[in-house]
């Protein structure tokens, strides 16, 4: 009908109040640990002595590195560096698969020793751990869900970047994919004390 | 030469284009608001057939029509479809997505894409919640709260309905997001934020509320899901949790969301007030500021809803303190209406009479909020027929009142043709009188003692019962007398100027019904919304 008219800051806009609402989904569970913290704080410290610091240091380190090359692959774009753009873009949609299989061997691990939702172990043992572990699942669980959900997203800014759509006169859709990348990062690196570190 | 789209009316095809897909995948913001209209008009009809069978079975003790179980799940589906399929999305997606960017003399929303995905989302949630109904083991019998532990073990088909809740809350967001957006982007170069109209600014409130409290449904009822589906006792004492917190999350989200739906009710009344007063609107700025405090205070308020959970004194003091506070704004805008008509040269039609009807409804169901706001009188009648009542008063008698006035208004501007004024006017004092002889007898029964949500009851209530079985057939007679006069509003040639009202906002400088395309280019002059001196009616 009639020609679309871009309004950049607008889009931009719209991704920043979408962020709020992701940080607000998280708060709830954020609530939830706090809570429970306060009431078992024994428990969530002897709990935490299970977890991998070795596992959740790598993997914060993988996040942190994978939000560089986006944040990277953002600039390039803009200088109109297309295929180093989505050179950057491939490395960190394959951090986001090394975090994912880390994710795997852990909560494997964690489930090969009886530690899993509603497990004999669990359910039996302590209520502080039973919600320590409980937690852990729901939480480390949804920001994974969030990983795959960041990884389709910038892997769908390649495919337009590769159709010549997402350009370095036009890079929105990117940079709002950059900024959920960023998100997901940010309540990993929440996350990682409040389970890793609170022993 | 204007091209067709800007002549062609927003309801005709498009030259070249037609059928249903011109519909449910447009991506006019018009016919998106058209399709949510459709949408919860039917979602209210099943609420309503579900509510009047609910009260036919209440007209005597014991068993009437229907049995326990499908009484339980009689008003969790009436609470379900109600609150989430027809009151929250009501004004805001429906009047909101087509008045919004025509008053604010924008082209569309921000994101007209998004746009139509929120209605699909709804319709997928609708869908969803119909679904589990037929399926699973049985209708959701929890009520719409959900609580657990019930919600967590109770073998009916909770684990769908959630999933419903959860996606319609996802429709709710992007439609909050979109105007929130379109609000700070798309507003014509000259109108400021002194000349939004304040239909504008109640929807940029609730648009608020929207975007940051529903995430916080969206994780309460997951994690309802996944204790079903997992068992981990997040919230079950026996394994570590704590129900309570259940309740905390779920009333900062809910008690908020009582806001998203009155708060637009109290923006179409702004806007009508003023123009059948021919006078402009007293406490422009109160009333804009007041629904934004109304979003701020509201959302410190939730835990007045737990006064008898069990919680600490210290917490139930600081509610019942806040939840008087909520009250302010809420009287500062009734007072601003009243002050608006003091002295204005006020003609009588139905958008006025429905608005009147609000103010007089939502007066009463807003002091006897601040019954159940204190402490002291809340455990008395906490979970009694007097919060039915309260509640009742307010959400109907408030926002079903504030969208049937919205209807009347704007109605004649959609369609381009006039509703029969004798049979609205008729169907006012029909839903007026049997709206109160309805609820009213509750506010007695709950007084009595009468518990909310029981299937059968002592003798002692049956007169306050029978009244109000009663009342609700002659507020099924005003409903269909309502619906009856406004479907002239569908048949016909088209005779409705520009401006049957002589109101001063910009939806009435255009066509009625508007064309596909309107404001490609921002209108060069933006009027007070509120300035009425040389407006002339266009009937």
């Amino acid at each position: 009908m009639t020609e679309h008219h871009k309004d950049y800051l607008g889009d931009k806009f719209g991704m920043w109040l979408f962020l709020f609402t992701e940080i607000l989904l998280f708060g709830g569970l954020f609530l939830l640990y706090s809570v429970y913290l306060h009431r078992y704080p024994a428990e969530f410290h002897q709990a935490g002595l299970e977890l991998s610091r070795v596992f959740g240091t790598a993997n914060t380190i993988v996040l942190i590195t994978s939000s560089f090359t986006v944040a990277m692959a953002i600039s390039a774009l803009q200088q109109g560096r297309r295929v180093l753009c989505q050179g950057l873009l491939a490395s960190t949609i394959v951090l986001a698969g090394v975090f994912m299989v880390n994710k795997y061997f852990e909560w494997s691990a964690k489930i090969g020793h009886g530690i899993y939702p509603g497990s004999p172990e669990l359910v039996d043992g302590p209520g502080g751990t039973n919600i320590f572990f409980g937690l852990y699942y729901v939480m480390t669980g949804a920001h994974g869900l969030h990983v795959v959900i960041g990884a389709a997203l910038l892997g769908f800014c390649m495919l337009r970047i590769g159709q010549g759509r997402v350009t370095a006169d036009d890079f929105g859709l990117l940079e709002n994919g950059g900024l959920y990348w960023h998100l997901v990062d940010l309540v990993w690196i929440f996350l990682f004390p409040l389970f890793y570190l609170i022993s | 030469m204007p091209s067709p789209g800007e002549t062609v009316p927003f309801l005709d095809p498009y030259p070249g284009r037609s059928g249903i897909l011109s519909w449910i995948f447009s991506t006019d913001h018009k016919r998106i608001g058209m399709l949510y209209l459709w949408s919860i008009l039917t979602m209210f009809a099943v609420g309503v057939v579900i509510g009047v069978l609910m009260r036919l079975e209440l007209i005597a003790p014991g068993r009437t029509i229907m049995g326990a179980q499908t009484y339980n799940a009689m008003f969790t589906l009436h609470g379900v479809v109600m609150i989430f399929l027809f009151v929250i999305p009501g004004i805001p997606a429906a009047f909101g997505n087509i008045l919004l960017p025509l008053q604010i003399g924008a082209e569309d929303v921000s994101f007209p894409r998004l746009n139509i995905f929120s209605w699909w989302l709804y319709l997928t949630g609708a869908a969803l919640a119909v679904t589990s109904l037929f399926t699973g083991g049985g209708p959701p019998d929890t009520g719409w709260t959900f609580y657990v532990p019930f919600s967590e073990r109770t073998t009916t088909n909770v684990s769908l309905a959630v999933v419903a809740v959860f996606i319609l809350g996802f429709s709710s967001i992007l439609t909050g997001l979109n105007f929130i957006t379109t609000i700070h982007r798309l507003r014509a170069p000259k109108m400021s934020w002194g000349k939004l109209p304040l239909f504008v600014w109640s929807l940029y409130a609730t648009a608020w509320i929207q975007l940051l409290a529903t995430p916080v449904l969206g994780i309460t009822v997951a994690l309802v899901f996944i204790e079903r589906l997992l068992g981990i006792g997040l919230f079950d004492p026996a394994r570590g949790g704590d129900p309570l917190l259940y309740q905390h999350l779920f009333w900062i989200y809910s008690h908020p969301a009582v806001y998203i739906m009155i708060v637009p009710a109290m923006g179409v009344v702004s806007d009508i007030i003023p123009a059948f007063a021919r006078k402009s609107i007293f406490g422009y700025k109160a009333i804009a500021v007041s629904s934004l405090a109304i979003a701020f205070a509201g959302s410190l308020v939730w835990a007045h809803h737990m006064f008898t959970s069990g919680m600490s004194d210290t917490a139930v003091m600081v509610f019942s303190f806040l939840t008087f506070v909520v009250a302010i704004p809420s009287a500062i805008k009734v007072f601003n209406w009243v002050a608006t008509l003091y002295k204005g040269s006020i003609y009588l039609e139905p958008p006025l009479l429905f608005s009147l009807g609000f103010i007089f409804l939502f007066s009463a169901g807003g002091l006897t909020g601040l019954v159940l706001g204190s402490a002291g009188t809340d455990i008395h009648v906490h979970d009694t027929y007097f919060v039915v009542a309260h509640f009742h008063y307010v959400i109907f008698g408030g926002t079903g009142f504030g969208l049937f006035a919205a209807m009347h208004f704007w109605f004649p501007k959609i369609f381009g043709r006039m509703y029969d004024r004798k049979l609205a006017n008729a169907s006012w004092y029909l839903l007026i009188g049997g709206f109160n002889m309805l609820y009213f007898p509750m506010f007695i029964i709950g007084l009595m003692g009468m518990p909310r949500r029981y299937y059968d009851y002592l003798p002692m209530y049956q007169t306050g019962h029978m009244v109000s079985t009663v009342g609700s057939w002659v507020l099924v007679a005003g409903l269909v007398t309502m619906f009856w006069g406004l479907s002239k509003c569908f048949h016909g040639p088209r005779t409705v100027g520009r401006n049957p009202w002589g109101a001063a906002t910009l939806e009435w400088t255009l066509p009625s019904p508007p064309p596909h395309l309107t404001f490609l280019d921002p209108p060069d002059e933006v009027p007070s919304p509120y300035s009425y001196e040389g407006v002339k009616r266009d009937d």
